[in-house]
């Protein structure tokens, strides 16, 4: 109760302050924008039931590429942790062209594979995938690096193959680290997913933002990213859920 | 069962072995003791084939190679390494799950010994769950379960209170005339090296070599407290801690 009550207060506060603001003009004014502009907590509120199908409709359209990309980004990012951990070549080789693919700007490559793609889903998965990967990767190679090597040798003398030394004592062993990864991961999927759908898309919560940018309606557009973070706050429950089912001895 | 002949092992430059006879018979008990660092641990691995010697010959149950003595050898490790994800019969088990018996099955063989070990309602705790003594108990059975011919122990005891550890060697040593199992048993303590072995090599500081070899009176008392206060058993003890700081070249210190 306590945990939730503190959060809580703290969001109530930081909205009492912007109703203030905005429903008195001070922050137009302080702007030099017209009042409109700028929408109040009350309005975005409004905004939020009156657009609820729109939104709705929409939202799905993003949580999907959100899923399945991050889905995509798991199975990636823990393929290549693993491939790493086994292979010193693999890590070696594959180490920096992997950095290397982390200073691409997304804005930069989402048209060209919207262009590869098409205007699906395809195109938003990719995106997704390739932005949430590599924090899975890194730490995930990095939970592989605890590995205790007396445990090791430890697990050699019960005769345990590469294998189940593999299964056994490694993976379990960096399940922490790869919990971790991937709940930085997680929260860049909305970011990932409304990039992906700028650079071309008829639907989602991102298309939306854009659409509704273009037409001034800011209290729509603050009302797609609240949307977009209740997503994001979901999504990381779930994470963290499922960390704490799978790393119970912590 | 075990044979070592001129055993000789080095890191690069660094001698830490120089050189060692040792000879172990079928379910005996052999005592390794010196001072830190002197090349006990290099001597446990060598043994258990996760090492190979720079030169001289080692061999377990006939076996000279390193993949046949790791065949034929377990270890217990120092500490006491439970996988803390697993419970303490799934950490027993590992060696039947590593030789491919099914969970169920490596679970009965683990869970048949439990109430011999006292760990009986302790199936599912995990390693954090219990006590000192208990974990390294837990670690033994695991180590038993492998079915290897020799069981190399790496001072299995040091890290408990005194009074766990006194408990422990005395179940250790019930549970060998039990069941009788071929054990090294690596240790920096005199008194439990010469109460549960029937021989103890005392090394030297590194690089290792045989500065005495020692045995307890024979028959020892059944009691722990009875066996360790015997005057023979103090005396052995005394020759045993004479070749220790002699070989460290240090004076005892009155």
């Amino acid at each position: 109760m306590k945990r939730w009550l503190a959060p809580l207060l703290l969001i109530a506060a930081l909205l009492g302050l912007w109703q203030a603001a905005a429903a008195s003009g001070a922050l137009a004014d302080l702007f030099g924008i017209e009042d409109f502009l700028v929408p109040s907590p009350a309005e975005i509120a409004d905004t939020l039931w009156q657009s609820r199908s729109l939104l709705a409709e929409n939202a799905w359209v993003t949580l999907r590429e959100m899923l399945l990309g991050f889905a995509l980004a798991v199975a990636v990012g823990l393929g290549f942790a693993l491939v790493m951990h086994v292979s010193e070549f693999a890590r070696l080789s594959s180490y920096p062209p992997l950095v290397a693919l982390q200073t691409v700007p997304i804005l930069v490559i989402s048209p060209v594979l919207v262009i590869w793609f098409g205007f699906g889903i395809v195109p938003k998965i990719a995106i997704v995938a390739l932005v949430c990967f590599f924090p899975i990767t890194v730490s995930t190679l990095d939970g592989f690096r605890t590995v205790d090597p007396a445990a090791t040798k430890l697990m050699r003398t019960l005769s345990a193959s590469r294998a189940q030394i593999l299964r056994r004592l490694d993976l379990p062993s960096a399940m922490p680290g790869f919990f971790s990864g991937t709940k930085v991961a997680v929260v860049f999927t909305p970011i990932a997913a409304v990039f992906a759908e700028w650079a071309g898309s008829s639907a989602g919560l991102g298309h939306m933002i854009l659409q509704d940018n273009a037409q001034l309606d800011t209290a729509r557009v603050f009302a797609a990213v609240a949307v977009l973070s209740a997503l994001a706050i979901g999504l990381f429950a779930l994470v963290t859920l499922a960390e704490r089912r799978i790393v119970s001895w912590r | 069962m075990l044979s070592a002949r001129d055993l000789q092992h080095s890191y690069g430059d660094l001698v830490t072995i120089s050189s060692l006879d040792l000879d172990l018979p079928e379910h005996g008990v052999l005592g390794l003791v010196g001072p830190s660092g002197c090349g006990k641990s290099t001597l446990l691995e060598l043994i258990c084939g996760l090492l190979e010697p720079s030169a001289g010959s080692l061999a377990v149950d006939g076996a000279g190679s390193a993949t046949g003595r790791l065949e034929r050898c377990a270890f217990m490790p120092q500490r006491d390494l439970l996988f803390p994800w697993l419970s303490a019969l799934d950490n027993a088990a590992l060696a039947p799950r590593n030789a491919g018996l099914s969970l169920r099955r490596a679970r009965e063989r683990a869970s048949a010994l439990f109430g011999r070990f006292g760990l009986e309602g302790f199936e599912t705790a995990r390693p954090t769950q219990l006590s000192g003594g208990m974990r390294q108990r837990v670690a033994f059975l695991r180590t038993l379960l492998s079915g290897k011919p020799l069981l190399a122990l790496d001072e299995p005891f040091a890290s408990l209170d005194a009074i766990t550890r006194a408990e422990m060697q005395s179940w250790l040593a019930s549970a060998h005339s039990a069941d009788p199992r071929t054990l090294v048993l690596v240790t920096h303590d005199v008194e439990e090296a010469l109460y549960l072995s029937d021989r103890v090599v005392v090394l030297s500081p590194r690089p290792a070599r045989e500065v005495a070899l020692l045995a307890g009176p024979e028959p020892r008392a059944e009691d722990r407290d009875a066996a360790v206060t015997d005057p023979a058993f103090v005396a052995v003890r005394e020759r045993a801690m004479r070749a220790l700081h002699e070989s460290a070249g240090r004076e005892r210190v009155p």
